[in-house]
């Protein structure tokens, strides 16, 4: 980081992810300086692939085989349900962060199975096609397909335990 | 003294980590940047890691040409396995 027009880029890009998890209901590691160094990767990886792939990830350095590693990847949420935060750690749990939590190595997820097709076609209500369910926020109407409604409504903020199955209504 | 192999990338947390720890602790190591590999090399480097971790991840330590391979950054481990 001797160049200070790289060093400025750094700190505005973790000022700029810092306010958007903020805002969603996500935190970003209190550990400031691993979090600066991971800036650094991400905005090497622009650079080089022409978006800000996973820096602890080996990028294919194409955008088609990439889409999933993009931060905030499709791994983040899961991962941090699971172990308090994401492959590289730059997104943590709150008990992570407040220090209640020790971080470990979190193993990688890509390449593991999708949900299977459900047998009958009935059974897609409440689902997407490729089997996922579809979560409503009662708060602000926020519809969300994925295999757990988010922490917090990105929208409203809105915790988990209040999305309900749509259509349905279900919890 | 143990070999030790460490397969990282030059833009990640966890690899930069294992790295410090061990320079503080003076172990004698050989590394890769994998994502600083090109062409044959990349084709070469990840033939390597793929024997060791079929998840192809990051940081993969390879001690004694196999004999421990620790993947990720695993203080513990590493104190174990190195005895430092």
């Amino acid at each position: 980081m001797d160049n200070p027009t790289r060093a400025r880029a750094v700190l505005d890009l973790y000022e700029r992810l810092r306010r958007e998890a903020e805002a969603a209901g996500y935190l970003l590691n209190p550990d400031r300086e691993f979090v600066l160094d991971l800036m650094e990767g991400l905005l090497t990886n622009e650079g080089r692939y022409g978006y800000p792939s996973c820096p602890c990830r080996l990028a294919a350095g194409r955008r088609q085989e990439d889409l999933d590693i993009i931060c905030p990847c499709d791994y983040r949420d899961p991962d941090l349900d699971e172990y308090g935060a994401c492959f590289c750690a730059l997104y943590v749990s709150e008990a992570v962060a407040r220090g209640e939590r020790k971080l470990h190595p979190v193993p990688e997820r890509r390449g593991a199975q999708r949900p299977a097709q459900p047998a009958h076609p009935e059974a897609l209500v409440g689902f997407t096609a490729a089997g996922m369910p579809i979560w409503r926020c009662p708060v602000c109407g926020y519809l969300c397909a994925r295999p757990q409604p988010p922490l917090k409504c990105p929208i409203c903020k809105a915790d988990r335990d209040r999305f309900e199955r749509f259509p349905g209504g279900s919890r | 003294m143990a070999k030790v192999m460490l397969y990282a990338l030059s833009t990640c947390g966890w690899c930069k980590k294992t790295r410090a720890f061990l320079d503080e602790h003076k172990v004698a190591y050989d590394y890769v940047y994998v994502d600083k590999t090109e062409g044959e090399e990349r084709s070469r480097v990840l033939a390597e890691v793929q024997r060791w971790n079929s998840h192809l991840s990051f940081p993969t330590i390879v001690i004694d040409d196999g004999k421990t391979v620790i993947v990720g950054f695993q203080e513990d481990r590493l104190h174990e396995v190195l005895g430092v």
